[in-house]
């Protein structure tokens, strides 16, 4: 049964008291959650949030179903998320999504056997310019090629 | 023409994105005399500057602040940083390198319509312009520039930010106003404007990043100085952030009227070695494609690009090479809108995702030449018949791609690979 430790109680507690509407600090909670729970949202998570924010399950479950940034299943330590939209596909993203996956042995969206990475395709991230690129958990790595990026990912331990 | 910096001018300085940086270079010196003006003076002086939204449908800034009711009832400015149109990447430089132009302008703007309350919404992946401004949000309360009574004026403002969650749908303004109240981020239709009944059914005015800042350059030096750029119609700079097989993609600031073309060759260095210029999306990823022989008769207002049969939006310029297959480029825009149509109304819900099945089956060597037509009638009966325009946005690539190249969708129906690339779908992408 998942409970948010002290800080996170400080934290969600804060956010309620953040904003003119309740409501709005049900976003900000599951960031809160999510990050405790090693980066993605269970049923427990959402229970207990409706207890502490006192806010109904269906609301706050509503809500984490409609982001794209709420996992709703677990990720690797490190999530990478190459975007594939146009301005990358036009710069080669797509193609580096596909050699990253080939090097870890995974598909897309699974973990690695060892529970280091979980590699997604996403849409636009706004690096149009500096393409292509991908996001590691919350950093940007821009202008890379394939070779790059897998360096990049070898290095994190 | 070249470049003109206006609001750009000091963003290769580190510093600048720090209070003393940003007042360095003159920074906050423009909000003591606006505090000093007539709200209403403010609102004319934005009128009369011709200052049009940066963020992508073009609306006149001081008409909208005008739309206000007067009675006096509280009312929200939020900032809509939410950038997520394919292709536009200009309002994360901003907030990255200059936040405190983004908070003057924000201040500037508050006192102009009365409000006492800011948030920028950000988009959630933007983790490092959301540290900027709260860094420099801190400074500037630290400094007497927001909160109570700034700079002795009488005049309070609190600005916070609040970080999105990965919804495309939350760039539009109802949208963005339903995720702020901790809703779905599915847009509410229109009337009530947000003016009118916004964030918490309150008046409340949302302008873009860019908007927003360019506020205090036209009070700062005057409306008429801020016109003697651009064109009588499309006054004033805009930053277009250039992306795709050019030599150097990046974030360009010119007179709006620019000729397109200059920005392609002049600006950005032009195409690639030994490739030609093959269609650009003027606009991001929403407006419709032009050819090339269509650039070279563009310039980048809102006038020249409509005279086209598309728009300048966001100002993404997203810049295709003769290397690219318009199937395949058309195929990464149908996956795109269906993964993110909210699924509140029908047409967009079910259209979006009938024209990306319709498209990948022609791309995975299924399709039938009747799919081509069936692509243009879906897309037609998606336009002007939601809640919002994320269906339009859906339906007008569809619509210009398949249009002017049709020939490439046709050889693809017909030979089951690509007339650009001469591969399959799944020699290119499996």
């Amino acid at each position: 049964m998942f409970k948010l430790s002290d800080q996170g109680l400080a934290e969600v507690k804060k956010e309620l008291n953040r904003y003119e509407a309740k409501d709005s600090a049900i976003i900000p909670s599951l960031y809160i959650a999510q990050k405790e729970n090693n980066g993605f949202i269970t049923p427990d998570i959402i229970r207990h949030l409706s207890q502490v924010m006192d806010i109904p399950e269906a609301r706050i479950n509503e809500v984490f179903k409609f982001y794209t940034m709420f996992n709703q299943k677990p990720v690797g330590k490190y999530h990478v998320q190459v975007c594939t939209n146009i301005s990358c596909a036009l710069e080669g993203g797509r193609e580096m999504a596909k050699h990253i996956c080939h090097e870890l042995g995974v598909k897309f969206d699974e973990v690695t056997s060892d529970g280091r990475f979980t590699v997604s395709k996403v849409e636009c991230l706004g690096s149009c310019g500096t393409a292509p690129m991908m996001q590691v958990n919350d950093t940007y790595h821009e202008k890379l090629t394939p070779e790059t990026a897998m360096n990049l990912l070898r290095g994190m331990k | 023409m070249a470049e003109v910096k206006i609001l750009t001018e000091f963003y290769h300085l580190p510093e600048y994105q720090t209070l003393a940086g940003y007042k360095a270079k003159g920074g906050y010196e423009t909000l003591p005399k606006a505090l000093k003006m007539q709200p209403q003076q403010i609102i004319d002086e934005v009128k009369a500057s011709g200052l049009r939204g940066r963020g992508g449908a073009g609306f006149p800034t001081g008409m909208k602040w005008g739309f206000l009711p007067k009675n006096g009832e509280p009312r929200y400015l939020l900032c809509n940083a939410d950038e997520g149109e394919p292709g536009t990447f200009k309002d994360r430089m901003m907030m990255e390198r200059a936040p405190h132009q983004l908070i003057e302008g924000m201040i500037i703007s508050a006192f102009a319509i009365g409000s006492n309350k800011g948030y920028i919404y950000v988009r959630g992946e933007y983790v490092y312009p959301i540290e900027c401004l709260y860094k420099a949000i801190k400074e500037a309360y630290a400094a007497g520039l927001l909160g109570k009574n700034i700079l002795g004026s009488g005049f309070d403002f609190d600005l916070d930010v609040y970080r999105g969650a990965g919804a495309y749908i939350c760039g539009e303004e109802t949208g963005m106003i339903s995720s702020l109240e901790g809703l779905k981020g599915q847009p509410k239709l229109k009337p009530p404007f947000p003016a009118v009944q916004g964030y918490l059914r309150k008046p409340t005015i949302v302008n873009n990043v860019e908007t927003l800042a360019a506020v205090t350059y036209i009070i700062k030096d005057g409306a008429q100085t801020y016109r003697k750029h651009g064109t009588e119609k499309s006054a004033g700079t805009k930053l277009f952030s250039v992306s795709g097989n050019v030599m150097k993609p990046g974030n360009y600031e010119v007179p709006l009227g620019y000729p397109l073309m200059d920005l392609i060759m002049k600006e950005c260095g032009g195409m690639k070695p030994g490739r030609r210029l093959k269609a650009i999306i003027p606009g991001g990823s929403s407006a419709p494609v032009l050819t090339a022989e269509e650039v070279a008769k563009a310039n980048l207002d809102y006038e020249s690009l409509a005279g086209l049969g598309t728009m300048l939006g966001s100002g993404a310029v997203i810049v295709m090479d003769d290397s690219q297959c318009m199937v395949d480029m058309l195929g990464v825009l149908t996956h795109f809108y269906a993964h993110e149509s909210c699924g509140q109304c029908t047409p967009c819900r079910e259209g979006t995702g009938w024209l990306d099945k319709i498209l990948h089956s022609i791309l995975e060597g299924r399709g039938r030449l009747q799919d081509i037509d069936l692509l243009i009638k879906v897309a037609d009966n998606m336009k002007g018949k939601t809640i919002c325009a994320l269906s339009d946005a859906a339906a007008l690539p569809v619509l210009s791609f398949v249009t002017k190249f049709r020939d490439e969708f046709e050889f693809y129906v017909r030979e089951g690979r690509s007339k650009v690339k001469g591969t399959t779908y799944a020699e290119m992408h499996h």
